[in-house]
């Protein structure tokens, strides 16, 4: 007996191919794409809400993302503020005004430089990593194999990296902060000649609390942003090493890519909102 | 296989149809993989597909489970339509079935034992002395010595990943066993090991299976039916897909020339249209 059958209806060739038709299916392409990530992310924050992944899944993955982390945090972080140092130490002595490059320095430090750098750091080592990890799974089948299983892989993998991107960014970045402070002052103390007792005094009197916070809390929406980029492109990876490669790639650009489209929008929000509330606050300096 | 019981009493038996595909069609891009597919699998039946590589075997079974979605017909399994299915419904669902990936598709960062847990620990089915207990049981079914649990995936060899993944399919007493190539890369020994495996599988628990091969002897020794799939590509518009359905045995002397060529492993046709596609390619 014929139960099988096929229905020759069934049957519409693909038209021709040209140019605008490969235009369009490239903004297409690109216009899904961000939806899908969208859509990526409102599952992965709708399981946080739902079902903590387990400790056995989660401690492994801090574990990993914090080991990966912070020896470059510390030396980037380090090393940028020693560069600031020696970039405007010369202006600032023409000026008279070497001890007041505690408080330039330090600003920049953590209210741009240390979560930037932190980010980038992240974005490089861990995200890059986390998407050819999952890339890896997707084209071994694994993550078809969580789902046969019956468990969501965004639950099981995508879920516990966000949070630890979530939790650990702050402390990178304080950790940015501090070492960029140190390496700032050692320069312009030890090496530049400048009057320790002053350098500090300058940079606690201008630094506010409020200015680390800032830094902070913008870290937490670059963590949110490196995580969900990189496990989505881990997710959609394509085959082979290439896929793979390509994957972790573009889980560094477009994260780097989020991270200063981020800064540039919450750092114009935090302003605007700064000098509504205390609208005769001074400028630099 | 108990195919006809003459004294049956008129009792209501559960639907024959386990698994339907009612037409069919998967694409992907601009690639055309399945189109139009009726293709109808019952309850305790061994169904082999073969087919060349490429021919969309994998996406069949990836389908049935909703790890695909059609681009349009319906996958009926048990009367339920797959593609409709979310959330908890298609989590249980899945439950009902036991998938062994073609590469094993193991848990890298899990152990052996961790790897043959997993779906019990996720779902909670039981305690943890039970899990050990059905670990070790599975362990034991898929003949793989005793001391193995602690290694990684990456540790062990094809055939041991293979007996591996198998035993995690198995883990949670599936209904329905889908095998992606079970014995593709293994060496001739392995590979009866493997047929033995799932001969002993299918029969021993009445489960319904679809295996996916390439192998003339796992067809032999399991098949209670195979199916014959042709790529998209290279058959002509109104052309059936599925060029062959019919018993283990019809396919030596099946009525289609490429069928016959399959089974022999003949190039036959093939060696004059790559020829061809050559000549068209260089100037
Ligand atoms: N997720 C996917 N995305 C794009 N193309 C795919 C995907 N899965 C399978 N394909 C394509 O579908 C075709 C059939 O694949 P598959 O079912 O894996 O073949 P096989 O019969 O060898 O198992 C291949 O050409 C493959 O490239
Ligand atoms: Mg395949």
């Amino acid at each position: 007996m014929a139960v099988a059958t096929l229905n020759p209806e069934a049957d519409a060739d693909e038209g021709p191919e040209t140019a605008v038709h490969r235009l369009g299916q490239h903004v297409f392409d690109r216009v899904a794409e961000i939806g899908d990530v969208g859509l990526f992310s409102l599952k992965t924050l709708g399981w946080i809400f739902r079902r903590r992944p387990r400790w056995s899944v989660l401690v492994p993955i801090f574990y990993a993302i914090g080991v990966q982390s912070v020896s470059v945090v510390a030396i980037t972080g380090t090393f940028i503020g020693m560069v600031l140092a020696v970039q405007a130490f010369h202006e600032f002595q023409m000026m008279g005004l070497a001890t007041r490059l505690g408080s330039v320095i330090n600003i920049s430090l953590v209210k741009e430089l240390g979560p930037v750098l932190a980010a980038t750091m992240l974005a490089g080592r861990v995200g890059s990593s986390m998407a050819a990890e999952l890339g890896t799974m997707r084209v071994t089948e694994q993550i078809d194999a969580l789902s046969a299983l019956g468990t969501d892989p965004i639950y099981y993998l995508a879920v516990p990296r966000f949070m630890a991107c979530l939790l650990l960014i702050p402390l990178l970045t304080l950790m940015a902060d501090f070492m960029g402070v140190i390496g700032g002052a050692a320069v312009c103390t030890q090496v530049m000649g400048v009057d320790s007792f002053a350098y500090w005094k300058h940079s606690r009197d201008y630094v506010e609390g409020l200015d680390i916070l800032a830094g902070v809390l913008k870290s937490l929406f670059f963590g949110a942003a490196i995580a969900l980029i990189s496990c989505h492109r881990g997710f959609n990876s394509t085959a082979g090493a290439e896929g793979v490669g390509k994957a972790a790639t573009e889980a560094f650009v477009f994260s780097f890519m989020a991270i200063l489209f981020l800064d540039f929008v919450l750092g114009l929000a935090w302003n605007t909102t700064y000098r509504a509330i205390w609208p005769q606050a001074s400028g630099l300096l | 296989m108990s195919d006809a019981a003459p004294t049956a009493i008129q009792a209501d038996p559960p639907a024959a149809e386990l698994i339907e595909f009612q037409d069919v069609s998967i694409q992907f891009r601009h690639q055309k993989v399945l189109r139009g597919l009726n293709l109808t699998l019952r309850r305790g039946e061994t169904v082999c597909v073969i087919g060349e590589s490429g021919c969309g075997k994998t996406v069949l079974l990836k389908l049935i489970i909703g790890l695909l979605h059609p681009t349009s017909g319906r996958i009926l399994f048990d009367g339920q339509d797959v593609t409709r299915l979310a959330g908890r419904d298609l989590v249980k669902l899945r439950l009902r079935f036991g998938f062994l990936f073609q590469m094993a598709a193991l848990f890298d960062s899990l152990s052996v034992y961790d790897n043959v847990a997993f779906g019990l620990r996720e779902h909670h089915v039981c305690d943890e002395d039970r899990v050990a207990a059905i670990v070790a049981e599975r362990l034991q079914d898929v003949g793989l010595p005793q001391g193995l649990e602690h290694k990684k995936p990456a540790e062990l060899s094809g055939g041991q990943r293979k007996r591996v993944g198998l035993a995690r399919a198995l883990a949670l007493d599936p209904e329905v066993m889908l095998y992606d190539e079970p014995t593709t890369g293994l060496d001739p020994i392995m590979t009866d090991v493997i047929n033995e495996l799932i001969l002993q599988t299918q029969r021993g628990g009445d489960k319904t299976g679809v295996v996916v091969t390439h192998e003339m002897r796992t067809v032999t020794k399991v098949a209670d039916r195979v199916v014959m799939f042709y790529p998209l590509a290279r058959i002509g518009r109104g052309e059936s897909q599925m060029i062959y359905d019919g018993p283990a045995e019809g396919l030596e002397d099946a009525a289609d020339p490429r069928v016959r060529q399959f089974v022999r492993g003949e190039a036959g046709e093939r060696l004059r249209e790559l020829a061809a596609q050559n000549r068209a390619a260089s100037p």
